[in-house]
């Protein structure tokens, strides 16, 4: 686990809000965990307005990442780890 | 009253002019109330406060944003106001999120060409100072002149 900026991501969502990346991920990823404000990912402490949604198939992570300048980012990357860990610590959220 | 009290301000994006403005303003208007205030913000929200206050009359404390938001969740720090600045949906992204994290009042400070809209996002339990200043700081001053007092004395 490192750096979310160093890792090999991709990019679902550019400029969009929280509640854009929220049901994009609710409507793409059937597993899907919400979690609050502060939650700890890879390095990083996730901003948003709760619910945040974070999208699980397999090991790929789909995860809103906020900057000020530049809103919200949806981001997908690979790490089983880091998948397996968010599986453990929350629940499926109920549909 | 507010005898070892402080409130963070947490800067956005500096694209909006009147950010620095009125970051300056809250600082003396804290400070006058006894409070001590830190700044919190990326690079260039910190540097454009710093720049315009090279006496340090008003800035004390500045720190990075990422950082703050990190000591907050990891219980580490905390305190005792957030004036959190929002002119983008990122702003609000941020307050909801030291709502969540701490017990302490919110004060949602919303400017812009679209403060209304933006206004409207926010349904988490803050106080909301809102004013349509985008170059012109002085409607949201007004509106800080208005209710800091009352929220030093209440919150």
């Amino acid at each position: 686990m490192g750096c979310i900026e160093s890792m090999k991501y991709e990019i679902l969502l550019k400029n969009a809000s929280f509640k854009e990346c929220r049901d994009y991920v609710r409507e793409n990823y059937p597993d899907y965990r919400d979690v609050q404000p502060g939650f700890r990912m890879f390095d990083k402490y996730l901003i948003g307005v709760p619910p945040i949604s974070i999208g699980l198939d397999g090991d790929i992570i789909v995860f809103p990442y906020t900057k000020p300048c530049y809103g919200t980012f949806l981001m997908r990357l690979e790490d089983a780890e880091e998948a397996k860990r968010i599986r453990s610590l929350q629940k499926p959220a109920k549909k | 009253m507010s005898e070892n009290k402080d409130a963070v301000l947490l800067l956005g994006c500096p694209q909006v002019p009147v950010q620095t403005g009125i970051a300056l303003y809250l600082l003396y208007a804290l400070k006058k109330a006894g409070i001590t205030p830190v700044i919190a913000g990326n690079r260039a929200a910190r540097l454009l406060v710093e720049v315009s206050d090279p006496g340090r009359h008003y800035v004390g404390e500045v720190i990075d944003l990422d950082r703050c938001i990190a000591e907050l969740a990891e219980k580490k720090r905390d305190f005792s106001y957030f004036f959190v600045f929002i002119h983008n949906d990122a702003g609000v992204s941020y307050a909801a999120t030291v709502q969540a994290l701490s017990s302490s009042p919110v004060i949602a400070l919303i400017y812009g060409e679209h403060y209304k809209d933006i206004a409207a996002q926010i349904d988490f339990p803050c106080e909301k100072v809102a004013a349509k200043a985008v170059h012109n700081p002085t409607p949201l001053k007004k509106k800080i002149e208005e209710v800091l007092p009352w929220v030093v004395s209440n919150l």
